[in-house]
């Protein structure tokens, strides 16, 4: 198995919170956060990944033929479902935002500090 | 197989789903009765846990799939008495808060009850759960539940943005927990904790099982608000309502902690050893101090006590990190006693606020007079936060001490004792200002003066009243419960114990049964009486000061205010409340602990 998918998993993550840190929009941010999110995605389907292995489901397969690992994918939909949840919250916070100040801009929102 | 734990996270979040969903279908009153209800049964059964959790760890396996020669192949609940004792302080705290918002929040009602339940189910979960990717999975629901209880006023803009730089910072913190989870998974194809732990121990660490460590370590750190992890917690707790504040304040923020031990004591311990300790003690030392220093500098009431939440979490991951009985216990007591204290004092602030419609310490001067139950909460919940010999957080922090001293490491004392008597001074010169009318009228260390605005309220205030004060008594005695000291030292014997909670997780083998324990006050060494009394006259000394600044000779007061203005301000302008650099620091935090654990466990 190559290095490759995790060194891509690594990038993904830290280019997200670049993203994040850096961004003057909360709209971008919220994106931002997501990319974030799907570096474990990526993680996961490469540790779950075999090679040549078929897709989990043993009906009329012979024993041992290699298998994907059929965990992964539950833990990558729940994440998924998990951060849905969370980015549309954060949507609608910034809606919010955007109604009562006019600007989606983190940083001229900072109505409190200290 | 018991079926009390999945009845704690199921009876809260089916209330919440029926409260929702029949909104307009049932009168109030019906409603009310069901939400405090389930609550109360919610915290009731946690005690039934309790009493089960004292002989042996309570496992249920969701779909009865039980493990098979020790390989678990279902998810589990696994509850000693530090869980089952935990899910019942979260209950009770919910409960107070429940009651409180009866008549505090009645524009919110329906929704803001629902969402309260579900917070309740996700951290009695959290609690209980033996299950790498349920810890995770019960961490977001509960965040989910924080963000929008925290933003719940959003005709105004300061709840909205506490509750945006709430959630951005912590679902990051989720994402790195959940990139761990995947390390982790890749290197030992397990999930369950003690599962993990028995593959770890046969000596296949290295580096990605430090990177794993870090990021779900630091996933934990997040949410518990530890420094440099913590800026968004004064900014989430100064816009909640009290009642939401009571609980995130109370409850939700130390359940970070629970986290961390749970992982260490059963994952890390065996490969790593105590070096995970030293970092984490570090890290409490730094959060305590610095805490009770914003503490000190803040004039808005409930970002006081956000900072003083903070600081007392940091005296507790302190003693998490000297990984011992002691130290663990300590932690637990304090965790008893702070729950109860603060979410007592945030409901102080909120009447306080409903009363006045003012939240700001300075323009709050003297209204108070003559409030004499909240007064009288209020300055019993700040004695008992800094721990005035045997009163509140006293006994964990004298165990802690001593684990501290035991380890050879007596210096902890004075740094940890510092930050609960800043922390205290705080609350006692914001109490004497308000309720009695002390001090001077203007204060330039404390930052710019808050925007008020005014909350007109139709409050039950009998009901305010009492349940903060009995938040606040029931929080005052626990250091002084016949008992308590001994259980919470066995519970947290039980926690520590990796190779038993894997034996009876994945074999079924209870562990011996406990001899029975003492009921008698525990007593602490003579330097926790003199530390805590010396810390409860320093921060008398200090509100002092903090009131009657202008008072000094005018020498003093010059050069105090020229030497301690650039690094105040500087402090000021750290927690700038923009969210990047909030998640700046959680990723230069996350990056310095992970080369200090890669440095110290090469």
């Amino acid at each position: 198995m190559s290095y490759l998918p995790y060194a891509v998993a690594a990038w993904i993550c830290l280019v997200g919170i670049a993203g994040v840190a850096t961004s003057k929009n909360l709209i971008h941010l919220a994106v931002c956060l997501t990319v974030t999110q799907s570096s474990s995605y990526v993680l996961l389907l490469s540790v779950g990944y075999v090679m040549h292995g078929v897709a989990p489901i043993f009906l009329g397969t012979k024993l041992g033929t290699p298998a994907v690992d059929p965990v992964v994918q539950a833990l990558a939909l729940t994440d998924i479902v998990v951060s849905v949840a969370v980015i549309g919250l954060i949507l609608a916070l910034a809606l919010d935002a955007h109604r009562l100040s006019g600007t989606v801009d983190p940083d001229s929102l900072a109505d409190i500090s200290g | 197989m018991s079926w009390i734990p999945p009845l704690l996270v199921a009876i809260p979040l089916l209330a919440a789903a029926a409260t929702a969903g029949l909104d307009h279908l049932t009168p109030e009153p019906v409603q009310d009765v069901l939400v405090v209800a389930a609550s109360a049964t919610t915290t009731a059964l946690s005690f039934v846990l309790l009493w089960h959790a004292e002989s042996r760890e309570v496992v249920h396996w969701f779909g009865g799939w039980q493990p098979h020669h020790g390989i678990a192949l279902g998810i589990d609940f696994a509850v000693g008495p530090l869980a089952a004792g935990m899910c019942a302080v979260i209950g009770i705290v919910v409960t107070l808060a429940l009651l409180y918002s009866l008549t505090f929040l009645r524009e919110a009602a329906r929704l803001f009850d629902a969402l309260m339940l579900v917070a309740l189910g996700a951290m009695c979960g959290f609690a209980m759960s033996g299950d790498l990717f349920n810890l995770f999975v019960w961490l977001e629901l509960m965040g989910v539940a924080a963000y929008a209880l925290t933003g719940f006023q959003v005709e105004r803009l300061g709840p909205v943005q506490g509750a945006i730089n709430f959630a951005i910072t912590n679902s990051l913190g989720g994402y790195l927990f959940a990139v761990g989870i995947a390390l982790l998974y890749a290197r030992t194809g397990a999930l369950n904790l003690a599962q993990i732990g028995a593959s770890l121990s046969h000596g296949t660490t290295g580096g990605l099982v430090i990177v794993a460590m870090t990021l779900l370590l630091c996933g934990f750190l997040v949410k518990g608000a530890i420094v440099p992890f913590h800026l968004w917690a004064a900014d989430a707790y100064a816009v909640a309502p009290a009642p939401v504040c009571a609980v995130l304040g109370g409850v939700m923020t130390d359940i970070g902690l629970i986290g961390v031990a749970r992982l260490y004591w059963t994952v890390f311990a065996l490969p790593f050893g105590r070096d995970v300790g030293d970092v984490l003690l570090w890290l409490g030392l730094v959060t305590a101090v610095l805490a009770g220093t914003m503490a000190f500098l803040q004039r808005h009431l409930k970002r006081m006590l956000a900072y003083s939440v903070v600081c007392h979490i940091g005296i507790m991951l302190a003693g998490i990190g000297l990984l011992d009985s002691v130290g663990l216990a300590g932690a637990e007591l304090m965790f008893l006693a702070h729950a109860l204290l603060t979410a007592g004092l945030f409901f102080v602030a909120g009447i306080v606020h409903s009363d006045h419609g003012l939240i700001d310490e300075l323009h709050l001067r003297g209204r108070g007079r003559g409030c004499w139950m909240p007064a009288f909460a209020w300055f019993a919940g700040s004695i008992g936060l800094i721990g005035t010999p045997y009163v509140g957080i006293y006994l964990g922090h004298g165990l802690i001490d001593e684990g501290a001293t035991e380890l050879g490491r007596p210096w902890v004392l004075a740094l940890l004792w510092l930050g609960s008597a800043l922390t205290g001074a705080a609350l006692l010169r914001a109490g004497a200002r308000i309720f009695l009318g002390w001090g001077d009228a203007e204060d330039s260390l404390l930052g710019k003066a808050v925007e008020e605005d005014p909350l007109e309220r139709d409050v039950r205030r009998p009901l305010l009243v009492g349940t903060a004060l009995v938040a606040v008594v029931l929080g005052i005695a626990i250091s002084v419960v016949p008992g308590l000291g001994q259980r919470a030292q066995y519970a947290a014997e039980r926690f520590r114990d990796t190779s038993g909670y894997a034996a009876q997780v994945l074999h079924g083998r209870a562990m011996p049964p406990p001899s029975s324990l003492p009921v008698s006050i525990l007593h602490t060494s003579l330097e926790s009486v003199l530390y805590a009394t010396a810390a409860s006259i320093l921060a008398v000394a200090l509100a002092l000061v903090g009131l009657y600044r202008s008072r000094m000779p005018r020498v003093v007061s010059t050069a105090a205010e020229r030497t301690l203005a650039p690094p105040v301000r500087l402090l000021h302008s750290l927690h700038s409340g923009v969210v990047g650099d909030y998640v700046t620091w959680v990723a230069v935090g996350t990056a310095v602990t992970g080369a200090a654990w890669a440095l110290l466990l090469r």
